[in-house]
């Protein structure tokens, strides 16, 4: 029985540089989805804080649908109604074409979805948190309706939405864990191959568990930074 | 004297400004007609693709996969509220040790991810195989359906008691205190003065946490359980049939909603009181 440094050790015969290169891709999947769900859900919070009822609507339906369905159904919609939509447009033109979708795309644009209806409402609650009167005073001097969002109401929104923002980053980095399903190569689809190769499957789904951990407290160490910073900002005003 | 001050001309309301058609109201009329369209061409794509040999082949066992989640959901949720109640305790407690144990259940189990706890008790307890065959637990660890429940009820156990000890803490101290000046002992205090209020902050914590476990319970599919996504996978694995997943997020759906709108109607009922 190989010993327990030798499984997890890099080279041919361990599988570190296995369970790194999942690693890279969690983290690289959720990096990437990160701005990709904050530019959706900032979006879709100006139209649900809008006056105007129709866009409330339309951004409701929105975070109604991605919030009520199951991220995983969500995945499989993505992956295999994409693969499906776009194969039939491209046999249009050619008759023998055969479609794969990127299963990384794919978990991109599902998470992408889910985290930008969670952060929607995040920010939501950040601009019902800002006075009127913060408005009416970058009106007051002069200053042009995107200059007023720019420079008075986004500051003010990051500190407010920061804490509820982190703890969505938290859970998008555990829900990345859903694309091994489609067949990404992250940490737990990595494990698993390790684990059935080897036969060690306690201890491979084990160290799975410790590196999420393991990341999840490298991010909390990040977001103390950037809220230190934050407030540090407020503090020299 | 002078006389009372008699209106002079009667005050009237300016006219409404006229809501024109600004480019935002065009927009948003925009965004909901997109809505209509994509909801269209779903129910005319579910038409044309009516086949009822297909619909009396699977609707049985979509019916079967929406009654094995809820009872996973109801079990786990269940055994995972009687688990959580002793971690709260340990995490609410001065004594250093339960306090270090109960923070680190909680942090492992809200750190990582559901899917990789699960496959840690259905694939990894099977390494333990002949320690589990000698003390007689492998009948259970075996089953893929016990093995989700398990690890299931220890998940939501985490969330849970956290729910609780946030609850019992927003309660505020001069509660107990007026309790215990009048004569109260601490288990009286808890059922009597505390818990009734902590409740009512807890009920929408709560309802998250089913509806969270409902969209988790997904992934027992993964793990040979067949739930409704179960059901799903293998009816589209045996059709190539892209309905089979639109008609599980239909159901989904439809049952997310309706457990908010319930709970939503509870939240109104229990704080009635709260309302002027």
């Amino acid at each position: 029985m190989q010993s327990v440094w030798a499984l997890l050790s890099f080279g041919p015969e361990g599988w570190g540089d296995d369970l790194a290169h999942g690693v890279l891709v969690t983290v690289s999947l959720a990096l990437v989805t990160l701005p990709l769900g904050l530019l959706i859900g900032y979006l879709i919070a100006l139209a649900k804080q809008s006056s105007e009822p129709s866009m409330r609507l339309a951004g409701n339906i929105y975070t109604t649908i991605f919030r009520g369905l199951p991220e995983l159904l969500t995945l499989f919609l993505v992956f295999y109604g994409a693969q499906i939509g776009i194969q039939q447009l491209v046999r249009l033109v050619r008759p023998d074409a055969v479609v794969e979708i990127n299963s990384f795309v794919a978990g991109m644009i599902a998470l992408g979805a889910v985290f930008s209806s969670y952060a929607s409402e995040v920010l939501l609650s950040a601009f019902r948190a800002i006075p009127r009167g913060q408005y009416e005073g970058g009106y007051s001097i002069g200053l042009s309706q995107r200059q007023t969002m720019r420079l008075v109401i986004l500051p003010q929104l990051i500190r407010i939405a920061l804490p509820g923002l982190s703890n969505l980053w938290l859970i998008l980095l555990k829900e990345t864990a859903l694309v091994s399903a489609v067949g990404l190569t992250d940490i737990v689809r990595q494990s698993s191959i390790a684990a059935r190769v080897t036969k060690h499957a306690f201890m491979f789904f084990g160290v799975a568990c410790l590196i999420y951990l393991a990341l999840a407290i490298i991010s909390s160490f990040g977001i103390n930074a950037i809220e230190r910073w934050v407030g540090k900002r407020e503090a020299q005003r | 004297m002078s006389t009372t001050s008699e209106p002079t001309a009667k005050a009237l309301r300016p006219p409404a400004p006229p809501r024109g058609w600004s480019s935002e109201r065009l927009m948003g009329w925009g965004f909901v007609g997109l809505w209509i369209v994509l909801g269209l061409a779903l129910v005319t794509y579910l038409f044309s693709a009516w086949n009822p040999e297909l619909f009396a082949k699977y609707a049985p066992s979509y019916l079967s996969g929406l009654r094995v989640t809820l009872t996973l959901v109801a079990i786990s949720t269940v055994l995972g509220a009687v688990l959580s109640l002793p971690i709260c305790y340990a995490r609410m407690s001065k004594n250093r040790v339960l306090n270090a144990i109960s923070f680190g259940y909680v942090y492992f189990f809200r750190g990582t991810p559901l899917l990789a706890q699960t496959f840690l008790i259905y694939y990894g307890f099977g390494s333990f195989r002949p320690q589990l065959e000698a003390i007689g637990l492998w009948s259970f660890f075996r089953e893929a359906w016990y093995c989700a429940v398990f690890a299931f009820a220890l998940n939501t156990a985490a969330y849970q008691a956290e729910i609780l000890r946030g609850a019992i803490e927003s309660v505020g101290k001069g509660q107990w205190e007026a309790a215990s000046a009048l004569g109260l002992s601490k288990l009286q205090t808890l059922y009597k003065v505390v818990l009734p209020q902590a409740l009512i902050v807890a009920l929408r914590p709560y309802g998250n946490e089913i509806i969270l476990m409902i969209k988790g319970s997904a992934i027992v599919a993964i793990i040979t359980v067949y739930d409704l996504m179960g059901e799903t996978r293998r009816a589209f694995s045996r059709t190539f049939d892209f309905q089979t997943y639109l008609w599980a997020a239909l159901l989904y759906l439809s049952l997310v909603e309706t457990l908010r709108h319930f709970i939503d109607w509870i939240e109104r009922r229990i704080t009635r009181h709260l309302h002027r």
